[in-house]
């Protein structure tokens, strides 16, 4: 086999779907192995590691983001039908959530205005740019939730999405030492909170570490807190001028 | 069969709530109207289909790794985030911490309060 020849096969493989896609399973892959070598620290959470040796391995190839989209677009597109099904572990603790409706409702609204007027305040305290600011501000909602308002609110989706990831993470860092110093030792109110403030990531680790009672918990807090954002946030956004 | 049943229902609810935020202006996602038009059906119904479960739990294990793709997209801001990097990270991490304790607090509260009237 020639140069030319391989040259070429560079060329027609790099801008086909099919690379990124692997690319992509690939490289969560490698993010899972390298967090269970870490033992699981939030710090090497596997998108995060996943994301890191992606960027490495476009910035390396030389191939642009658009063009990986192309491809991991069918993943991407995934997020959509899983939003919906987010309904099923909903409906399976409907019991408990209508007995706990009042303090669940009341908890949701409350945090829900802490995360957004926390963010804008130090973001602006700080001397943000408009638009970082703006992508800031869903930060703690799912990711699909979060790009949608993003745009709507003229963030940046795609930005806002990073952020988002970044809040999961830190989230699930600081969640059990900030548990322990409040004495909040409820399950469910652990994955309540944790749902509410760091979405899918603290939803996985509600399931992983604390049990399927505080996944469901989380779970819930993650659908309803996007739903609920969805509608709050334009108007606060709104109450600070922005 | 029952894999590409459950997917066309996610699918199918997920169109509708489409459907509903473009149609009606309503500024929500429209994933989002389509999780609030599931839960419906599966309240009236009384139960989760097989099919549907099976579809719906397998995305919800893999969550995560849906969300790479997006994630990917930070490279394409690096000039924003350095421009802003302590900025973002002071943000994050305080936001996050008072968004935590609050949450925490006023549930374990309210829940312990509202177990102890229900109570008596």
């Amino acid at each position: 086999m020639n140069l030319a020849a391989l040259d070429a096969l560079w060329v027609y493989l790099s801008g086909n779907p099919l690379l990124s896609l692997l690319a992509t399973l690939v490289a969560f892959t490698l993010a899972t192995r390298i967090n269970r070598l870490a033992k699981g620290s939030p710090f090497a959470h596997p998108v995060i590691v996943a994301i890191v040796l992606l960027i490495g391995f476009l910035l390396v190839t030389g191939i642009d983001y658009s063009t990986y989209f192309e491809g991991a677009q069918f993943i991407h597109f995934l997020l959509g039908p899983a939003t919906v099904a987010l309904a099923i572990p909903l409906f399976d603790h409907r019991e408990r959530v209508r007995r706990m409706l009042v303090p669940i409702v009341l908890a949701c609204l409350t945090g829900i205005v802490t995360a957004v007027s926390s963010t804008l305040a130090i973001g602006l305290v700080l001397g943000a740019r408009h638009e970082t600011l703006l992508s800031m501000a869903p930060r703690s909602v799912t990711s699909p939730i979060a790009m949608g308002i993003a745009e709507q609110i003229g963030g940046i989706p795609s930005l806002a999405a990073g952020l988002v990831l970044l809040t999961g993470s830190v989230g699930c860092a600081l969640g059990p030492w900030l548990f322990r110093q409040l004495r909040i030792e409820d399950p469910s109110v652990q994955g309540f909170t944790m749902g509410l403030a760091a979405h899918g990531f603290g939803t996985a680790q509600s399931f992983a570490s604390l049990g399927a009672m505080a996944g469901a918990f989380a779970g819930l807090a993650m659908g309803l807190t996007g739903m609920v954002t969805a509608f709050i946030l334009p108007m606060v956004v709104s109450l600070f001028g922005l | 069969m029952p894999l590409i049943m459950g997917m066309s229902v996610l699918l199918g609810c997920q169109f509708l709530g489409e459907l509903l935020s473009r149609g009606l202006a309503i500024p929500v996602p429209g994933p989002v109207l389509g999780m609030v038009v599931l839960l419906v059906v599966l309240l009236i119904l009384g139960r989760v289909p097989d099919s549907l479960r099976l579809a719906g739990e397998g995305l919800l294990r893999y969550l995560t790794l849906l969300f790479v793709p997006a994630g990917v997209g930070l490279m394409v801001h690096f000039e924003l985030i350095k421009a802003d990097f302590w900025v973002l990270g002071i943000t994050l991490v305080l936001s996050t911490a008072v968004t935590l304790a609050v949450t925490g607090k006023v549930l374990d509260r309210l829940a312990k309060r509202y177990a102890k009237g229900v109570g008596k």
